[in-house]
């Protein structure tokens, strides 16, 4: 197919054909419609949700405009985190350096805001012409009395999997300094959940019915406090592929404190995740194991009839997905098994070998599997396969709508919250509303698709 | 709970930082313009966080798919210069997406290691990167000077720079629209008709930001000048410009090497700006006002005049773009309201004393800031409210803080729909603004009223 670049096609595998070796992990070609972002952008969606920390963007506007509360990682008190701050590099700055402006800009800040940290970004431009970002946290920090720490998330040294290592070693300089002397010993701390939609809160609350304390949430809903003394805990669970690993690895060489990696989308991984903690903890707190199934029955005897409803409409029905991480992918195909839907391609921005080898694993034959993808390739396969609906974040959106398809975000701008059993039920009511919406019948290719189901099935 | 709880209500000078910007940088303004042309694919040179950023909140205004390429660069490109990644950039592109013409745009990170387009270009032209019948345009727009206005500005003067004179006069006009919404620019080619002056507008958008579902992905829908139109643009008798931020650069430089005469006006909102706007279109026409337009113009009057009693003495904080304000503050005082608080992130002196002007002898004091941001905009409105708020969406946590309606009126607005759909520009974008405005201003007074003075009729 045309739409393919030539040295795009080890990007792309068919699941079944063969043993997957997907080509990932390599820098996006030049001049490709790529949908991958760079360093700042892993770094800031990380630290973003750290809602009473000052975060402050060392280069010119643009950078702090485009992540200017753009998650919707919500807090349930200070709200710092949703202002917008700039050192607006000018021209002059560019020539001359702006360490002094940045210098003045914290000095300013700090005093006005009182967070309880800042984190200063470092933009392309600031790698370029050189400021001693380092040096100038280091000061403001003895000046202030308040952790300042330089992120470098210069936008050109990567795509955001090199974002998401800067902003685990920012935040790494923060463990260590709080008291921990209130820390249960049944305590995990919930990395890489940046509380979209209040998901946090529900995941939270399970832990809170199966007697396990949360001692910092990484990020959403963060708060410095709580990650400075987060090397307390005596597990780290680790959601979301690539955001925070770095971090609990880190973790567990300094401060020897486990992790066990986690997902709270779909019923299984939800249900897996919560038992494995309850299993991690059993012999400190050996009823832990029965309220845990406890809350599973009755999550579940809630949901299921639920979900058995929706499943009457969507069966059969074909799904495309386009994620950011792989893990989350691993998580959906699942999930939409319990809906009797079909994946047929599954995309990611920043999968590994091993969780391409682990997609080939859980997809059916045929399924197309593709790094890094572009919005023709997308569009051609979502017409090949006849894809009703579309997983994506908000610029496959409106390809997804023009090709007559549904969708549902599974990314930034996910309104409804899609984690813990609940989420599962608002995650397919999310996707039944879209599939099953009246204005597809609207559109010339699919309209006359509905034709020839229908003849097909009166020949039947 | 107050979403803006941290902004304080004493007002400081601040030198080294902006908070909660009126502006963003120069690539998202030019990537912009670039969906003007016919079958073009936006580039950006530098970092492909940049690209991702502007698809991004391009598509949320639009609700379009918004697609753009990259050179992708990494820290050899930042090195070594970014001539491979984009030789190789067009490449790809012109083997894979086809498109007619690139429009690239340089960032902070090209334009500080010193990458040239045009020795690009010609590197290209040379060693045939750049396939027979495409089209190459490029424009600097360094992130760190000016604002996304100076970016979109610098794009159009690239279009302008295609001409090529023929030394005989086409007998058409051009029009700059500047940033405005697609729909606006379809309708000031509609007004254009029916003056009857055959234009060449560009950018446009009209066609291409607002189209339709088909069931097929277009990566180039149907609307847009074409490269064709723009070689001829330096045939035309004449150039308007709407919008000194926005356009006359590339008017003027018409003017200059092409000997196309110009002229530059704001944009046309609202009544005044817009019967400026009708009265040069037909001069160039040579005819009277049509009486079509008289009659939209006729419509927009009366409505104002049948309610007047409650635009009055209305307080308005507007924030946005130069030229876009300039208009809408004198419409906003055509009105008998009050434009109190004018920001713009974009810098500009002239800016300030045109608002001046247009506020004078008013029985108010403006407060106008170019180089602004919504930090103090907010601080203003904390230590003397009003009763409109008139900018984008990023005005929605002061609208809920304060309890002040908002209408969404620029870029970006990520909240709401009909931008891309309804003119603002005109008579009949008159009368949009304005229905818009009353029935903000006039929902809120049937919330507040007290139960005693509810009225059925208003």
């Amino acid at each position: 197919m045309s739409t393919i670049l030539e040295e795009r096609k080890d990007q792309i595998h068919l699941s079944g054909q063969g043993a997957i070796d997907i080509a990932c992990n390599r820098e996006s070609l030049a001049g490709a419609v790529s949908q991958r972002a760079c360093v700042f952008c892993g770094s800031r969606v990380v630290l973003y949700p750290i809602a009473d920390a000052l975060h402050l963007v060392h280069g010119p506007i643009g950078c702090a405009v485009y992540t200017w509360d753009i998650r919707g990682a919500l807090s349930s008190g200070p709200e710092l985190h949703r202002l917008s701050f700039s050192t607006d590099l000018q021209e002059t700055d560019v020539i001359f350096g702006g360490e002094k402006k940045l210098e003045a800009a914290l000095d300013e800040l700090i005093d006005r805001h009182s967070p309880k940290a800042a984190f200063v970004y470092s933009t392309c431009i600031v790698g370029i012409i050189g400021d001693d970002v380092e040096a100038v946290c280091r000061k403001m920090s003895e000046k202030k009395g308040i952790p300042v720490l330089p992120v470098q998330s210069e936008g050109f040294k990567g795509s955001k999997r090199e974002g998401y290592l800067a902003a685990c070693k920012a935040m790494f300089r923060l463990i260590g300094g709080g008291d921990t002397s209130d820390v249960s010993p049944v305590s995990v701390n919930i990395f890489g959940d940046f509380n979209l939609a209040g998901e946090i809160w529900i995941v939270r609350e399970y832990f809170r019915k199966m007697g396990v304390q949360v001692v910092a949430n990484v990020t959403g809903d963060g708060r410095v406090r709580d990650i400075a003394r987060c090397h307390g805990a005596a597990l780290n669970l680790v959601q979301c592929s690539g955001a925070t690993l770095d971090l609990a690895r880190m973790m567990e060489d300094k401060y020897d404190i486990p992790y066990e990696r986690v997902s709270y989308l779909g019923i299984e991984d939800m249900a897996d995740s919560l038992y494995k903690v309850a299993d991690f903890f059993k012999d400190r707190d050996p009823g832990i194991v029965e309220r845990t199934q406890a809350l599973v029955r009755e999550e579940l005897e809630a949901l299921m009839p639920e979900l058995a409803r929706m499943r009457r409409d969507l069966e059969g029905r074909k799904v495309a997905m386009y994620v950011g991480g792989s893990f989350k992918a691993f998580s959906l195909v699942k999930a939409f098994r319990h809906l009797g839907m079909q994946v047929v391609l599954v995309g990611s921005q920043t999968g590994t070998k091993e969780d391409y080898a682990e997609l080939e694993q859980i997809t059916d034959p045929g399924t197309v599997i593709i790094d890094d993808a572009n919005p023709l390739e997308l569009s051609h396969f979502i017409k090949e396969k006849d894809v009703d609906v579309f997983v994506g974040g908000v610029k496959e959106r409106p390809i997804a709508f023009k090709l007559g398809v549904g969708f549902c975000d599974h990314n930034h701008e996910r309104k409804e919250a899609l984690e813990g059993f609940e989420g599962m039920l608002n995650f397919a009511r999310e996707i039944h509303r879209s599939v099953m919406s009246p204005v597809w019948q609207f559109v010339p290719r699919r309209a006359n698709r509905a034709g020839r189901n229908r003849k097909e099935a009166v020949n039947e | 709970m107050a979403l803006l709880k941290h902004t304080p209500t004493e007002v400081m000078e601040r030198k080294s930082l902006v908070i909660n910007p009126a502006k963003t940088c120069q690539p998202i303004g030019a990537m912009y313009a670039s969906f003007g042309i016919h079958g073009c694919l936006p580039h950006s040179h530098g970092s492909q966080g940049c690209c991702a950023y502007h698809r991004s909140t391009l598509t949320r205004h639009y609700k379009e798919p918004i697609s753009a390429s990259t050179s992708s660069f990494t820290e050899g490109a930042s090195v070594f210069g970014g001539h491979a990644n984009l030789l190789q950039a067009m490449n790809n592109i012109f083997s894979v997406y086809e498109p007619e013409v690139i429009a690239v745009h340089t960032t902070c990170l090209s334009e500080t290691i010193g990458d040239d387009l045009n020795q690009i270009r010609d590197k290209a032209e040379k060693t045939g990167k750049l396939p027979e019948g495409k089209t190459f345009i490029g424009a600097p727009t360094p992130s760190y000077v000016g604002s996304h206005v100076t970016g979109f500005s610098n794009m159009v003067k690239a279009m302008a720079m295609l001409a090529e004179p023929s030394g005989k006069k086409n007998g058409k006009v051009n029009i700059i629209p500047g940033w405005v919404e697609p729909c606006d620019m379809g309708e000031i080619k509609r007004l254009a008709a029916m003056v009857g002056v055959d234009i060449t507008l560009f950018p446009d958008t009209d066609g291409v930001l607002n189209a339709p579902l088909t069931g097929e992905y277009k990566m180039f829908p149907d609307g847009g000048v074409t490269v064709k139109e723009l070689k001829r643009c330096g045939d035309a008798v004449g150039t308007l410009a709407l919008g000194e931020w926005c356009s006359a650069d590339a008017a003027r430089w018409l003017d200059s090497k092409c000997k196309v005469p110009c002229t530059v006006l704001d944009m046309p909102f609202g009544l005044a700006a817009t019967d400026r706007f009708i009265d040069v279109l037909r001069t160039v026409a040579g005819v009277s006002v049509p009486d079509a337009v008289a009659f939209e113009r006729g419509q927009l009057v009366d409505m104002i005049s049948d309610m007047h009693q409650y635009l009055y003495g209305k307080r308005v904080a507007i924030w946005g773009d130069p030229d876009q304000l300039i208009s809408m503050c004198e419409f906003l005082v055509s009105l008998d309201m009050q434009p109190v608080y004018v920001v713009t992130g974009t810098p500009g002196k002239k800016f300030e004393k045109r608002i001046r002007e247009i506020c004078e002898g008013q029985p108010f004091e403006v407060k106008v800031k170019a180089k602004g941001d919504m930090f103090e905009m907010h601080q203003w409105i904390k230590n003397e409210p009003v009763d409109l708020l008139i900018g984008n969406t990023y005005g929605k946590y002061m609208a809920r803080d304060e309890d002040i309606p908002l209408l969404r009126w620029g870029f970006p607005i990520l909240d709401r729909q009909g931008h891309q759909y309804f003119p603002t520009v005109g008579y009949k974008g008159g009368l949009r603004l304005l229905e818009k405005i009353l029935g903000l201003l006039l929902d809120r007074k049937d919330r507040d009223d007290p139960e005693t003075q509810f009225e059925l009729v208003l």
